[in-house]
């Protein structure tokens, strides 16, 4: 694997403090939902993150509360790195009326107004055009905000994928298309898929900047996030980041070394020695910080037990909603 | 009152939302030239600018994508399709998306979007260039459909769906864009899910839908010098539709004759008649007619056209077998 050489700025030991946070706080709330699909008592399809985490922490801290993230069926990390709250986040996965949304979505569909998550759904690539639309919002009320299209790999395959390059680079609009290159889509392989190992050029025939960065380098996805995103608050357009990592468990469900009956070659003992945690926690033990999990180990029992003790929505409701009584968000 | 044809009144609508609402604009393919959208559309660019009136690359799923994420982050688009068959390109933005967001997140949110879609009837358009699939749409949860058949409608209905904080889907048909009717010039809404009764009649009831609707005018005024007094419907809206003025009707006539301008099986016709079927069953005096298209893409060759397409004609006949009416004598009438 070819890497560009990440353009590092020395972070401050606050600010790995923080990311060491968010990227342990997602690793743990994931190990949670596991330990919850495996016992049965979450039932919705659950897609989970653990491996990947360098690269929402890594983006969403080159973001404000007001920039907007547009994710997928992976997207528990984004929406937790986004400031999205944890314990109605588990609560959506358990199906409880206390769910970020009202238990109607589940995992895959997870919704946070507040802090710029207008929603997460699981078709693939279905909300890279609506990202980019976003960024259309901004442009035309002249507000610096930046949307980010969270995306994997296999949606690059998506024909949509590039007509919203080509119309984020035509109207030259303040998009972040952040493919998350973990080299799977579902079951399969890139080289099942593609002949060449290209993906951070997939903007280029659309004029949209490519780079590839090494997605399990919080501080490298940071640096490049934040060029990008400056990029589209200036005025200057989309940016594509291909951020290599891999996925620890299945496409879908807790199995680490399944993955809908495929076994892995052999990649995963590789991608584990590059965990994007432990990397950091070198770089944060030998600035002598000191790393406690207890408090993040406390909040998810909190957040879990507050989820298993809120109610299931009550019954004859299901049907309300189809229409939305107003358009804002409450 | 003035009048107006139906592509000036939907263009007059277009002008007065975007000069009163500064977050509404229009996307789509050929918005900047007369070939897609007619009059309807016409000069608007000029009025507006091109940033407000933006005329995309074809690229159907990525603008109504973006025209979904524009109204999820506050703006009022309009995203247009010159004809309902391009439009199957974005089935994913607007079935998946726009139409399951409110649901999706508990009614948190919605998406104030207007999916504005052409018919082409006739003109030797062909399979691909005329399809009316309001069908299919109707048919999805979380969409409201409209389908106006006058001027007036064109107008009113064009502004409802502008208020409204879900996606609507706004059919207009291109066989309608040179009919005139009396439209206000001030900004006015036409209530999403009301029909508009167009003539009271004590025989049969006619329903009619788009295109259909102005061909159960004229079949009305046929059948009247037969001594036939229907009652006209104009549905105006699909989904939601309503039932109440329908069934009131029928319970009143006791015949129904449905005029659909899209295909037979699984057609709105169908499910309309089968509400008539089920809820004014006692006051039927006959079965549910339906004027429909055959299950058959269109041809193209202007004779097999206009042997394809159902009209006043058709709407005729099927009123006459429900009263018993020999075609023979509807032949001589």
């Amino acid at each position: 694997m070819t890497e560009t050489a990440p353009r590092r700025m020395e972070q401050p030991l606050a600010w790995l403090q923080r990311q060491w946070t968010t990227m342990v706080r997602i690793r743990r709330a994931e190990e949670a939902v596991a330990a919850l699909v495996e016992s049965g008592e979450a039932r919705c399809p659950c897609h989970l993150y653990i491996g990947q985490e360098a690269i929402a922490a890594g983006v969403c801290s080159a973001l404000e509360r007001t920039d907007t993230i547009w994710g997928g069926h992976r997207s528990h990390g984004h929406y937790l790195a986004k400031g999205g709250p944890l314990a109605a986040m588990f609560a959506e996965i358990l199906g409880k009326e206390t769910g970020c949304s009202g238990g109607r979505g589940g995992s895959m569909h997870l919704f946070a107004a507040g802090q710029g998550i207008l929603g997460t759904v699981p078709i693939v690539a279905g909300t890279v055009p609506l990202a980019v639309g976003a960024a259309m919002a901004y442009k035309m009320r002249g507000e610096a905000h930046a949307a980010v299209a969270f995306f994997g790999d296999g949606c690059v395959e998506e024909g949509h994928v590039h007509e919203s390059m080509n119309l984020a680079a035509l109207y030259r609009l303040p998009v972040v298309f952040v493919c998350e290159n973990n080299l799977y889509s579902s079951h399969m392989h890139w080289s099942e898929r593609r002949l060449a190992d290209h993906l951070h050029r997939a903007g280029e025939f659309h004029s949209v900047p490519g780079e590839r960065v090494d997605g399990n380098d919080v501080e490298a996805v940071f640096a490049a996030a934040s060029a990008a995103v400056s990029r589209a608050r200036a005025g200057e357009g989309p940016s594509f980041l291909e951020c290599r990592t891999f996925r620890w468990r299945g496409h879908v469900g807790a199995s680490m070394d399944l993955d809908v009956g495929v076994k892995r070659r052999g990649e995963l003992e590789e991608w584990m020695q590059k965990d994007p945690i432990a990397r950091l926690e070198v770089r944060l033990r030998a600035c002598g910080a000191v790393l406690d999990e207890r408090p993040i180990r406390e909040e998810m029992q909190d957040a879990l037990e507050a989820a298993r003790q809120a109610p299931f929505p009550a019954a004859g409701r299901f049907v309300e909603h189809v229409f939305a009584e107003a358009a804002c968000a409450s | 009152m003035r009048v107006l044809t139906y592509a000036a009144a939907i263009r007059e609508a277009h002008a007065q939302i975007l000069a009163a609402d500064p977050r509404a604009f229009v996307i789509g393919q050929g918005l900047w030239s007369p070939w897609y959208a007619g009059a309807s559309l016409e000069d608007l660019d000029r009025e507006f600018s091109r940033e407000r009136i933006i005329d995309s690359p074809v690229s159907e799923n990525a603008t109504t994508g973006l025209a979904v994420g524009a109204a999820l982050a506050g703006m009022r688009p309009i995203v247009f399709h010159p004809r309902l068959d391009f439009m199957l390109l974005a089935a994913d933005p607007i079935v998946n998306q726009a139409a399951n967001w409110a649901y999706l997140f508990g009614g948190r949110i919605g998406v104030p979007l207007v999916i504005r879609g052409v018919i082409n009837r006739g003109g030797e358009q062909g399979a691909q260039h005329s399809q009316a699939l309001h069908a299919m749409f109707m048919h999805v949860p979380g969409l409201k459909v409209v389908m106006p058949a006058a001027a007036y409608d064109a107008k009113g209905l064009l502004m409802a769906a502008m208020d409204d904080p879900n996606p609507v889907l706004y059919i207009d048909d291109r066989c309608l864009y040179e009919t005139t009717g009396a439209v206000p010039e001030a900004m006015f809404r036409v209530p999403i899910g009301k029909a508009a009764l167009r003539r009271s009649g004590r025989d049969v009831t006619l329903i009619g839908i788009s295109s259909m609707a102005a061909q159960c005018n004229r079949a009305a005024e046929t059948l009247s010098v037969e001594g036939i007094d229907a009652e006209v419907i104009d549905l105006r809206s699909l989904k939601p539709w309503d039932r109440d003025r329908v069934i009131e009707s029928v319970r009143k006539t006791g015949r129904a004759v449905v005029a659909d301008p899209g295909w037979r099986t699984a057609g709105a016709s169908a499910e309309i008649a089968a509400t008539i079927s089920a809820e004014a069953f006692h006051d039927l005096k006959e079965p549910v007619e339906r004027v429909t298209l055959p299950d058959c893409p269109a041809p193209t060759s202007r004779l097999e056209e206009g042997r394809y397409y159902a009209g006043a004609k058709e709407i005729c006949e099927s009123a006459r077998r429900v009263l018993g009416r020999g075609s023979a004598q509807g032949a001589a009438a």
